[in-house]
């Protein structure tokens, strides 16, 4: 059978895999819904978080559907689509991709044969896979951990929550600052991030102001990261030709 | 009599064998692909291209998992670990949604929001990266366009300024010192970027245990 990157075999098999993990996306959230109820939480509540949830869903995954068209010129569409759907990220599964391709002596835009296809496809997954196998040998490990935790010192516990949390956004709140260094260059590039985040946290404050004055319009905390993502990211198209 | 299982232990086994039966249909991908085109994989380049790419990625993975589990909580984890994009997509979904329920991330409650977040984030994230295959070739120059694409490069700083200001505002006490380390580090580090701020989550939230326990071994918290 003769190897094409965008053989219907290579869709066929990638549909597969894509609908299994659509399967367990939705096993969890029937066994999820399910005890929510058990426990008596408020069903328009649970209806109310998986609707935010889907709304908020929608700019990041179009930004993962351009990942998959810049990965598709190399790799063809089934292979990125696979990848971007199950684990990985662009800068990932791009880096993994040229590292294997320059080891086979595959430059630039060049098409992969089967055989590199299948070593690129190899590289890839093997090297994503940590999370997916470590998470069922210490999850339960470290859940348990986490209940002696609480149980110790309730107290604690929620600032130790807490703590992971606002040390995973600091890290991402430096990164947008990473390049405002080269304004002293006269490059005004690196203030396009901080901008747009701040003009985010602004819609964001309004929206916590708006829901906390006027109890009418209470939902609008219900969609105000959706609506913050939406507005920052809306600002970097004016803030990107006034500052590059 | 057989003892019941608890809802938690109950997610952890099924946890268990879909993370297991993934694993398995993910490496039967380039597998079947190499049987059915009789295309054996370049020996030379997948150990040079494993060698490139994997230590870095299964040393960034072990930490990444280490540091998520607790704030994802179980069905969250299993299922983030399959899906990916965690930092950029899954927990910030899950950490919304805890805020909207108004209910502790180590609770069961805590668990079954987060878990119905991180489900539905996946199946749209799923049906959308489909429905964008279906569409590539109308969809490609729309999404590639001058106009779009500083909105796609500034997803981060736009996800990361909403959640900055609740998460902030709440703790501030809290994220003084670490927004403080993280903004001085970005900025003086030339080599801090976009391509390692995956490896700084870790360092930052270890940070930020360790000032938080000595804040509040001192009653300042």
């Amino acid at each position: 059978m003769e190897f094409s990157v965008n053989h219907p075999i290579l869709f066929g098999l990638a549909g597969l895999i894509v609908a299994a993990v659509l399967a367990q996306s939705i096993f969890f959230l029937i066994k999820a819904w399910k005890r929510g109820v058990a426990l008596g939480m408020d069903r328009g509540k649970l209806r109310s978080i998986a609707v935010t949830a889907g709304i908020f869903t929608v700019a990041p995954a179009v930004a993962i559907v351009i990942s998959v068209i810049a990965l598709s010129k190399k790799l063809g569409i089934a292979l990125p689509w696979l990848r971007l759907s199950v684990v990985g990220s662009l800068s990932y599964e791009a880096i993994a991709a040229e590292n294997t391709s320059l080891a086979m002596g595959l430059k630039g835009s060049a098409t992969p044969d089967a055989s590199q296809f299948v070593t690129i496809a190899l590289v890839m997954t093997l090297s994503i896979m940590v999370g997916i196998w470590l998470v069922p040998v210490i999850c339960k490990r470290l859940q348990k951990g986490m209940g002696k935790l609480e149980q110790r010192d309730k107290k604690w516990a929620d600032v130790f929550q807490s703590a992971m949390f606002i040390g995973m956004i600091s890290a991402f709140v430096g990164f947008v600052f990473c390049d405002v260094s080269q304004a002293f260059t006269g490059n005004f590039k690196g203030l396009i991030p901080v901008c747009v985040m701040a003009v985010s946290a602004i819609v964001m404050a309004i929206c916590g102001l708006l829901a906390g004055k006027f109890k009418k319009i209470h939902w609008i905390a219900d969609y105000a990261l959706p609506v913050s993502l939406v507005a920052g990211m809306a600002s970097a198209v004016p803030f990107t030709a006034w500052l590059s | 009599m057989k003892k019941e299982r608890t809802y938690m232990e109950q997610v952890h086994r099924w946890g268990t064998v879909w993370n297991l039966s993934m694993m398995a249909l993910l490496l039967a991908f380039p597998i079947a692909l190499a049987l059915i085109f009789r295309a054996f994989p370049d020996i030379n380049g997948l150990w040079r291209g494993l060698l490139a790419t994997a230590p870095m990625y299964w040393a960034v993975g072990v930490i990444e998992t280490f540091t998520y589990i607790p704030m994802l909580g179980a069905g969250g984890s299993y299922l983030s670990f399959v899906t990916g994009n965690i930092s950029n997509l899954k927990l910030p979904c899950a950490l919304n949604a805890l805020e909207q329920a108004k209910v502790k991330a180590n609770s069961e409650e805590g668990e079954v929001v987060s878990t119905i977040a991180i489900a539905v984030s996946s199946i749209v994230t799923t049906l959308i990266i489909l429905l964008g295959v279906i569409l590539i070739a109308p969809l490609t120059p729309i999404l590639e366009s001058p106009v779009l694409t500083p909105a796609f490069d500034q997803m981060i700083p736009a996800l990361f300024g909403g959640l900055g200001v609740v998460f902030v505002s709440r703790n501030w006490k809290i994220a003084v010192a670490p927004v403080a380390l993280m903004l001085i580090l970005f900025i003086a580090v030339p080599a801090l970027n976009a391509g390692t701020v995956g490896i700084m989550v870790p360092v930052s939230v270890v940070f930020t245990l360790i000032v938080s326990r000595i804040m509040y071994k001192k009653n300042l918290l």
